[in-house]
């Protein structure tokens, strides 16, 4: 090592933390084939899921931080997570079940809206959370990299403890009313899993889009207060007219909420319509993915 | 052996100007979306004046275990490429081949949530800058010795004061273990002891065979710590080698701009400074100071004289050189520029970047023209040669000359 003679200060430090040549990490052994590579990529790039897998641990801890954090320093806590749908379901009861006559399938009212208001509740809390979840989080995709989908991922998944407390009150309310619970109760884990996939894809796009045009956090309210009234929740979909009631379907919730009913009241499942719903929420997912994927390269530029 | 990182022509370009990318709404991606075939048709393509090119055909090689120090002014694109290279953003041009794991070490302390507790925001951080929970499960208890912090453990990180959020976070960083390591400016945080630590800390990392990118202004790290170094200068690679060559090729031409100081416009006092230049002579600890500054005439003045202030980088003053007023610098008909020549004995300051003000008056409470922080200077070496520990300026910026006798 050249120490020019005006800089010895540091020369002792220098010379012993310095490899003397550059033979002494020839054990370092590279592989052939570069791990990562760096460049511009097309109009389009791939899913990448490995990537995803590969980081679950961050996933995991991101959750986590998401629910540890929501009812930090509030009075009533976890509470939170059955108050805001009972609190409708009474509301609803009172003016939709009593006053307006709404029908409700011959089950009670209140519990025919709680059923469709717990799904309900995760999804519209999972999309607005997701997103607004990528701006929320810009100091982390400034300063580090991991696949950005775990981002609103992760906030979608955190609900799901929220839909779990949420669900023991349901428990409580079918006990109360002397509805038993019925074998179609198996269906659950796979409803939860469609109405999480879809709210995957809707808050992933969203949140993407929300980088960029910061529109979608004023819209988003907006629109979960219209998805309100064009889900099943305050009516039963037998409601519309048979005529009309594909455009219902449209709405992929829509049969996942009936779904949920028929899942707790023990009523035959509507399979067409579920079909349906599950190839809409996979095309969205889909779609959702990889403009998500094609948006990514930018947010820490844009963000 | 082949290199760890392969950099071919990378680029960056960012838009700037009038049409910023950033907020955007819909509406106006709209109206451009509508205006779009009418600029075409007009033809006044001003879109390539709005580009900015934060890094042009930047192409390196960077062999295993080689610790490289990338130098430049601010602006110049360093953080820009270790962005690039930690895949935060992605290039324009080029393209970057990592035969190795990469973990990047951009801000102290990425992911810390305030609500979360010290244990929760060990493993938040960690698994951020890309640990398993396996791997911050064994290193937990190191971790938590190396911050020190191991009694608020389980308090809130908004409790913890700024110096212990800052250990706790580079305690976690220097429990990462990829073989790539790219790190910014972070040693430019914490007290002197701290510092010490970390730096310490990136010497075994250095000595462990990983390769480690380190941006930093600290020259003295970079002379401590890096074996090679890349000089960036607005957004091109003009130098790379050894660190020592790369440094005097910075130190020697990129600061010289800001040793030149040229005023713009015309003053308004009767007697101005048109221009100001700074030039460090001899060597350690005898360092002399030459001020050369111009003055312009505008009208008559009263008998003046001169003074130079001298700040540190951040503008805090250190000291006040006021030649001996004798001669002053008097009117003369037909004279309406002159030249003063200003030497100053420099005590021994640390190494440093340091700033210049240059004040021209007829009295101590009457100043004719004063410019503030004109010129810098920088100080590569330090004063006492046998030193090998780093200076810190919360030790002072002078050492002064002594001798011990043992009697």
């Amino acid at each position: 090592m050249n120490v020019p003679a005006d800089s010895n200060l540091e020369s002792t430090m220098t010379n012993e933390n310095q490899p003397a040549d550059t033979g002494a990490h020839s054990s370092v052994v590279l592989p052939s084939k570069p791990l990562v590579i760096i460049e511009p990529s097309g109009k389009w790039s791939a899913l990448k899921l490995s990537d995803i897998w590969h980081y679950r641990d961050l996933l995991y801890i991101l959750t986590m931080r998401d629910i540890r954090v929501r009812y930090k320093q509030t009075v009533l806590g976890a509470a939170w997570a059955v108050i805001q749908p009972l609190f409708t379901m009474l509301i609803f009861s009172l003016f939709f079940g009593r006053l307006a006559g709404v029908p409700s399938d011959g089950v009670p009212y209140p519990l025919f809206a709680y059923a469709g208001l717990l799904p309900w509740t995760f999804f519209s809390n999972a999309i607005s959370n997701s997103g607004n979840s990528l701006v929320g989080n810009s100091n982390l995709i400034t300063k580090v990299y991991f696949p950005r989908l775990i981002i609103p991922i992760a906030s979608v998944a955190s609900g799901l403890l929220d839909f779990a407390i949420a669900f023991v009150l349901l428990v409580i309310l079918m006990f109360y009313y002397g509805v038993g619970l019925s074998i179609n109760l198996l269906m659950l884990p796979v409803l939860i899993g469609m109405t999480a996939l879809f709210a995957t894809g809707v808050g992933a796009l969203l949140s993407a889009l929300n980088v960029k045009y910061r529109d979608i956090r004023y819209a988003l309210p907006f629109f979960v207060q219209l998805g309100l009234f064009v889900t099943p929740i305050i009516y039963p979909s037998s409601l519309v007219p048979e005529k009309w009631r594909w455009l219902l379907m449209i709405n992929p919730l829509a049969a996942q909420i009936e779904g949920y009913r028929s899942a707790f009241f023990g009523r035959p499942f509507d399979w067409p319509a579920l079909a349906i719903s599950l190839v809409l929420t996979i095309v969205i997912v889909v779609y959702a993915g990889y403009s998500f994927r094609r948006m990514e390269r930018s947010f820490a530029d844009l963000i | 052996m082949g290199p760890i990182i392969r950099a071919q022509g990378v680029g960056k370009k960012f838009r700037i100007g009038a049409a910023p990318e950033g907020y955007s709404t819909i509406r106006e991606s709209l109206i451009k979306a509508a205006r779009k075939p009418f600029e075409r048709v007009k033809g006044n393509a001003t879109d390539a004046n709005l580009d900015f090119w934060a890094l042009r055909d930047i192409s390196f090689d960077i062999f295993p275990g080689d610790v490289v120090g990338i130098v430049g002014r601010n602006g110049a694109g360093k953080s820009t490429l270790l962005k690039v290279l930690s895949r935060i953003t992605e290039p324009t041009t080029g393209r970057v081949e990592l035969y190795g794991r990469i973990g990047s070490l951009l801000e102290v302390g990425t992911g810390f949530h305030p609500e979360l507790t010290g244990r929760e925001n060990i493993y938040m951080n960690g698994s951020i800058l890309g640990m398993r929970r396996s791997q911050i499960d064994t290193h937990f208890d190191e971790i938590v010795d190396f911050s020190g912090v191991e009694r608020f453990l389980d308090t809130p990180l908004k409790r913890f004061s700024s110096g212990m959020q800052l250990r706790l976070a580079f305690a976690v960083a220097a429990h990462l273990d990829p073989e790539i390591l790219v790190i910014d400016e972070v040693l430019a945080v914490g007290d002197a002891e701290f510092q010490k630590k970390c730096l310490n800390k990136m010497n075994d990392v250095s000595r462990s065979g990983r390769t480690v990118l380190f941006v930093s202004h600290n020259t003295q790290a970079l002379i401590a710590l890096c074996s090679k170094g890349i000089l960036l200068r607005d957004g091109l690679s003009v130098c790379e080698g050894d660190i020592q060559t790369v440094l005097a090729e910075y130190l020697g031409n990129d600061k010289n701009a800001e040793t030149v100081w040229e005023r713009g416009n015309a003053g308004e006092a009767d007697i101005y400074f048109e221009s100001v230049s700074v030039e460090l002579r001899g060597e350690q600890p005898k360092l002399e100071l030459v001020v050369e500054s111009s003055l312009r005439v505008n009208r008559k003045f009263n008998d003046a004289f001169i003074a130079v202030d001298i700040l540190d980088s951040g503008g805090s003053y250190l000291m006040q050189a006021v030649p001996r007023a004798l001669p002053f610098i008097s009117y003369s008909a037909g004279r309406p520029t002159l030249t003063t020549i200003t030497k100053i004995e420099l005590p021994p300051l640390i190494p440093g970047r340091y700033q210049i003000s240059c004040w021209i008056g007829s009295h101590f409470t009457e100043t004719i023209d004063w410019v503030r922080e004109v010129a810098a200077f920088e100080i590569a070496t330090s004063p006492s040669p046998e030193r090998t520990f780093q200076h810190s300026p919360d030790r002072g910026f002078c050492v002064p000359v002594s001798t011990v006798e043992i009697k």
